[in-house]
């Protein structure tokens, strides 16, 4: 692999106030598997500012169309159509191109494709439920799926995961990596899930609702829905006989 | 609600972090849970081929839970330089990296016994943001159910004397958690996160 990118000197810190808390009682998995000790801080080197690269060689023809990209010649996955799309950015503002962004959700009915999911919603045998895509050069991504559907899960007596995609998303740098889910406008279960509730800050949760944005829709096909992601800012690398870009 | 310290100065916070849940293997190991025809083979599970230079490893990882429990669910992913010390990086600006070594790999934990395997080499030694050199490590990440932000790690191996992150004050007495036990290219490595032998854990 080349240099053909500046290398980055180091990352903001990460604000934890605004990522959700690492232990929260009401979410029950995270308390045996959070951390008790404060993280020790360190300052980035090579080993954090560099990531894996990924190339649009790797994406296949049907990757960002999870309607067809599982299901059998001629059929499709059921349920609502919709579109996502939106831009990575880092906390400058600045476009962030040519990172692998990968997704995957439970179906129309609220059913995930795998052995251990029981809920008794009925599995689409049209439908995977994973897909993945690489950020153009203004950081730009979309990809076309079914709208997911909620369901119960058991962590309280009557809990129910509102609407969501997972997002698991590649920066520059291996510090970058984030893993995040995306919510749908209007959706009455997001202020009542556990999971959205590790979450302190109601502007957090919003960063996390998707819009809906009917001049973007397909007239008789599908819906779209409009996510940014933002990925860490950094700072790059002052020289002295190079001072554009910095 | 907290205070609010820099949003007029700085408009855009990352977009905050939410659990991996108990499928992350759909997204990012579709192929290991069963989801066979989407993608010809999952990211990440061949770091080496047969050109790749340097001492061949194996690693192997096992996540623990506060009550002693492997983690089942884990998605581990591993950054690493190559044998010469270079990360295989767009980014990198010191040189070309063995092109026959990717440096991440990416892997999910045994579905009965929690372990997570990868086959890889020996790292060579990377600088630290003062130019001295690190020890070789290997730069670990872990995602999993009631994992609500990514946790970053590192993996030492026995020749790590003197390495700048490890002679931090605050990591001597935990030193241990961070250095995988093993040789003769076989190595093991327990990853606690909490209780008495709580793996260190980073804030890069």
């Amino acid at each position: 692999m080349s240099s053909n990118r500046a290398p980055i000197a180091s990352f903001f810190p990460r604000d934890r106030q605004w990522h959700p808390k690492p232990l929260d009682p009401g979410y029950k998995s995270s308390v045996l598997r959070a951390p008790s000790r404060p993280l020790v801080a360190v300052a980035n080197s090579l080993s954090e500012t560099t990531g894996p690269a990924f190339g649009h060689d790797i994406i296949g023809a049907l990757d960002n169309d999870l309607i067809l990209n599982f299901a059998k010649p001629g059929m499709s996955a059921v349920g609502e159509r919709i579109i996502v799309e939106g831009r990575v950015l880092d906390e400058r503002g600045l476009p962030v191109p040519n990172v692998l962004l990968e997704f995957w959700q439970a179906n129309a009915g609220g059913r995930y494709r795998h052995k251990k999911d029981g809920y008794l919603a009925a599995l689409d045998p049209n439908f995977g439920g994973c897909g993945r895509t690489i950020s153009d050069d203004d950081g730009t991504y979309a990809f076309r799926t079914i709208r997911p559907g909620p369901y119960p899960w058991p962590n309280g007596p009557n809990d129910w995961r509102p609407a969501h995609i997972h997002f698991s998303v590649f920066g520059q740098g291996f510090a970058q990596r984030l893993i995040t889910q995306m919510y749908f406008e209007g959706d009455p279960l997001i202020p009542r899930c556990p999971i959205v509730r590790t979450i302190n800050d109601p502007r957090a949760i919003d960063q996390l609702t998707a819009r809906l944005d009917m001049n973007a829709s397909v007239p008789m096909d599908a819906l779209t829905y409009r996510f940014d992601i933002i990925l860490r800012g950094s700072r790059s690398t002052l020289f002295e006989n190079r001072m554009e870009g910095n | 609600m907290p205070i609010p310290n820099d949003f007029p100065l700085h408009p855009f916070k990352e977009s905050p972090s939410q659990t991996a849940g108990p499928y992350v293997h759909i997204g990012l190991t579709p192929n290991f849970c069963g989801i066979t025809g989407v993608y010809d083979a999952d990211l990440g599970i061949g770091m080496v081929n047969d050109q790749t230079k340097g001492e061949r490893i194996t690693l192997e990882i096992c996540v623990i839970d506060g009550g002693g429990t492997p983690l089942r669910d884990a998605l581990v992913e591993v950054w690493q330089a190559d044998a010469e010390g270079l990360y295989n990086a767009r980014n990198e600006p010191r040189g070309e990296a063995d092109p026959n070594f990717t440096g991440w790999g990416r892997v999910a934990a045994d579905g009965e016994t929690g372990i997570v395997r990868f086959e890889t080499i020996k790292p060579g030694p990377v600088p630290f943001a003062d130019g001295r050199l690190q020890a070789p490590h290997i730069n670990v990440w872990i995602v999993a159910r009631g994992i609500n932000l990514g946790l970053s790690t590192r993996i030492y191996f026995e020749d790590a004397a003197d390495d700048p992150v490890l002679s931090r004050m605050d990591i001597q007495d935990r030193k241990a958690t961070l250095i995988a036990r093993g040789g003769d290219g076989k190595y093991r490595h327990d990853i606690h996160l909490q209780g008495p032998q709580e793996t260190v854990f980073f804030d890069l």
